[in-house]
This record gives structure tokens, sequence and C-alpha cells, in this order.
């Protein structure tokens, strides 16, 4: 999902930067101090659950899980995946300071709609068959904004791209009913042992 | 634990975090904005002396740029066939435009300078080096917060992960493409979060007892002497003069 440094153009990187310092900011306001410790330590659990390969098939992936950080954090998982992808920048050099516009905003906007839909989702269709299905959307829509909107970057940067874009988003799939699957279990899991860590509405829907 | 040492120490490193952050964001920047290949390749034999100036070690170092290249060469097995222009040459059914190759190329040069430039400048800082330099250049303080939180944790749950792993492949966990293995890793996962969590809690009322009132305390001192002032000198005329190259354009084939 990273692009690389110089391949886009200097529009696409603005708006990148431009996205993120809007989405952040709008993240960092809903986010109060006493949520920032949490906040910080599921950033740093999505640092390391993207390094989780996951076999698919012959080969295997690694996770992005910006769909569950969504679910799990609302907005605040903006600034959360900004932390997590400039540590990445910082200590592995994926991605880097020119695109981590871009990434941020590719991964975050997909996470934050991730999060939105399961809640929508969960609400109007409060049976456990509903949350799990809506889980299972929530992390596959993840991983498919990221996609979508990694190769809608590459396309706008530079037409002779198109292709390799399109490449990219087909390559991304199966990761997708893989990434959908994990976040169902993962939701369905912290359901079942710690209820509290999931969006308050949801809560009310599993009252009812 | 994910920390490598990527670098031996040199003078590199005594330059004011500041002042480095601030070049390789100008630098960086700019090679990002070339469209010329020789401005480019200026660019690259710029990055690549300071990289070499930053004493590194060699077998890591290579490790991160075939990383970085990965995506290059993903690039250059479509670009150049699927770019329409002047044909080069045919290969089977395959048309290799110049101006695929030419777009390739410009790709691989910028990224491998941009990619030079960050690890030699920023590469060479710690997280909690970065994370102060931030402060100091004025960034949110709570986004350094949650830059610095995550720094410090993400070994914690890195070796957490690791020992969670370990205990399930002693069970017998062998992962396949099943539903059984999506299962047993999305537990591990949910049991990582929820152990994150209840950490998180912990810390938080700790650092409340400790008197934490929002604000960070940092007994970093950062100080930006001529020295400094002379480094960003020389990379500001290196960028002037790549940019001159870029806009005058000397004409190629």
């Amino acid at each position: 999902m990273h692009i690389a440094e110089g391949v886009l153009s200097p529009g696409v990187l603005a708006v990148g930067y431009a996205l993120t310092a809007a989405g952040t900011t709008l993240g960092l306001r809903r986010l109060d101090y006493d949520r920032l410790m949490t906040t910080g330590i599921l950033a740093a659990a999505f640092f390391v659950g993207s390094l989780v390969h996951v076999p698919i098939g012959f080969s295997s992936a690694h996770l992005i899980l910006n769909g569950l950080l969504g679910v799990l954090l609302g907005w605040a998982a903006f600034p959360a995946i900004l932390a997590a992808l400039t540590l990445q920048a910082l200590l592995f050099q994926f991605g880097g300071l020119v695109v981590l516009g871009v990434n941020t905003c590719s991964m975050g906007l997909s996470g934050v709609a991730a999060g939105w839909f399961f809640r929508w989702m969960s609400r109007v269709w409060p049976t456990p068959a509903g949350r799990r299905t809506a889980a299972f959307l929530g992390g596959a829509l993840g991983v498919a904004g990221a996609a979508l909107l990694t190769a809608l970057a590459l396309t706008c940067s530079e037409q002779g791209f198109a292709t390799a874009a399109a490449l990219l988003f087909l390559a991304h799939v199966p990761v997708m009913l893989a990434e959908g699957c994990i976040t169902m279990f993962t939701v369905e899991f912290l359901r079942r042992v710690r209820p509290e860590m999931l969006p308050d509405k949801d809560k009310e829907a599993n009252h009812a | 634990m994910f920390d490598q040492r990527l670098f031996q120490p040199s003078f590199l490193q005594e330059v004011d975090a500041r002042v480095r952050l601030g070049c390789a964001v100008g630098l960086c920047l700019c090679l990002s904005l070339l469209g010329d290949v020789y401005a480019c390749l200026v660019g690259l034999a710029v990055s690549a002396l300071l990289l070499l100036l930053a004493r590194p070690c060699w077998q890591p170092l290579l490790c991160r740029l075939a990383a970085i290249n990965v995506f290059v060469v993903f690039l250059w097995c479509v670009t150049p066939w699927s770019v329409p222009g002047e044909e080069l040459m045919r290969l089977g059914w395959l048309t290799i435009s110049v101006q695929g190759v030419r777009l390739s190329l410009l790709v691989s040069l910028k990224a491998n300078a941009i990619a030079a430039v960050f690890l030699a400048l920023v590469g060479t800082m710690t997280a909690p080096e970065l994370g102060h330099a931030l402060e100091r250049l004025h960034c949110p303080t709570k986004l350094v917060f949650l830059f610095l939180f995550t720094a410090r944790y993400v070994h914690v749950l890195g070796q957490e992960w690791r020992v969670l792993f370990t205990a399930a492949k002693l069970r017998g966990f062998r992962p396949g493409t099943n539903a059984a293995t999506y299962r047993t890793l999305a537990s591990l996962l949910g049991l990582l979060l929820v152990r994150s969590h209840e950490r998180a809690q912990r810390v938080h009322e700790a650092m409340l007892l400790r008197g934490f009132d929002g604000s960070f305390r940092s007994v970093t001192v950062f100080h930006a002497g001529p020295r400094d002032l002379g480094f960003a000198l020389l990379l500001l005329l290196c960028a002037v003069g790549i940019v001159t190259l870029e806009l005058c354009g000397v004409p190629y084939v």
C-alpha cells in the first residue's frame, strides 16, 4: 500500500497533505488527554499488527488493519495512523516524508469510513449475523478504500500509471477478503472479551 | 526490537536535529518536484554523498534500499509498455515506448534520491529525538505526544506479539489458508489489543498519579550554532543548483 517516493505529482501530494492536515486536526480535536494513551497504544498495536503475515493461497500478505482502527477509534484513527506511519517511515523507510500525506490520507479516510459503515450497519441490523457482516465489510472496506485511493493518486499523477494502478488494486482483492475475515473474528473476540472497547452505539445495540 | 543500527556515529548526527529535519523536508520536497533526468541525476549524486557522509553500515542499508525499490521494480515491469508513445523496441506483442522508459527512469532516480536524503538526515535520529525536534518545530502537542507514545510502545507490543505467537506455535498452530488460521490469528490480535488497552489504562493512571497535566516536558536541549547554519546553507545551495538545472533544462535525447 505504500507508494514509493518520487512517483506522485506535486498536485496529488499537495491534496494528500491538505486532507491529512484536515483529518488530523479533526481527529485531534475529538481526542482528549484521557484517551490519548489508549489511542497511542492502539496505534502501536496497529503498527505491530500490520507486520503480521496472513497466508493467502500460495502467497501471504501483511495486514493493514486501518478498518479495525477506524471501528475502534473513529476519527481519532486519523492521527493514530499518521503517528504509526511516521514511525514506519523512520524505522523501516516504508513510505517517507513526501508521500506521508497521501499514504495517511488513503489509509485514514478509508479507515474512518469503515468505522462509520460498521456503526451504521450494526445499528440497522442489530443481530449477531448482522454485526458479523458489519465487521467483515468494515475490514474489507478499509482495504478497498485504501487501495482505491492509492490507485486514484497514481492515476491522477500520471496517466501512464493507470495500468499499474489497476494491477495494484486487483492485487489487493484477496487482501480485502483476508482482512475482512480477520476484522470479523477480532471484533467478535473483543465483543466477548472486552465489549467496552467497541464503540458506544454498538454496545447500545448489543443491549437492545 | 525494531531498531536496527544503520549508521555509525558521524558528524551528521551532531548537527542539530531540527536543522536536519528542516533540511530533509526541504530537500525531499525539492527532489520530488523534479521532472528533468539530469537534475534528478545531480540530486541523486548529492543524496548519495550525504548518505556516504552519514557512515552507513552497508549490509542493513542495502536491504532497506532493496525494500524501497520493490515498488520501483513493479513500476518498471508495467510502465514501459503501458505508456503510449514513440516506439523504442518491440518485445512480442508489447511495444516499449520511449516515454514509458523515461518515466520509469525518472521515478527510480527520484525514489532513490529522496530515500537516501531521508535516511542520511532523518534515519540517523532516534524516535524520541524526532519527536522532540517536531515539538520544537511547533507540531501540535497532542500529535507529538501520540507519536512518542506509539514509538515507546511499539517495542513492548512487538515483544508481546512474539510471546503470543510462540505460545500458539508451541500448541501446534501451523498457519495455512483456512478459517482456523484466520480465527487463531484474529484471537491473538484481539488479545494483543485487549492487553494494550489494559496497559494504556494502567499507564494513564500511573501518569495521573505522577501529576500529568497534559503538557510534555522535554529535557532534550537543542543548540543550533554556526556549524548547523553552515550545513543548512550548503544544502540550500545544492537545492538551488538542482532547481536551476531543472529550470534551465539541458536538452536531452
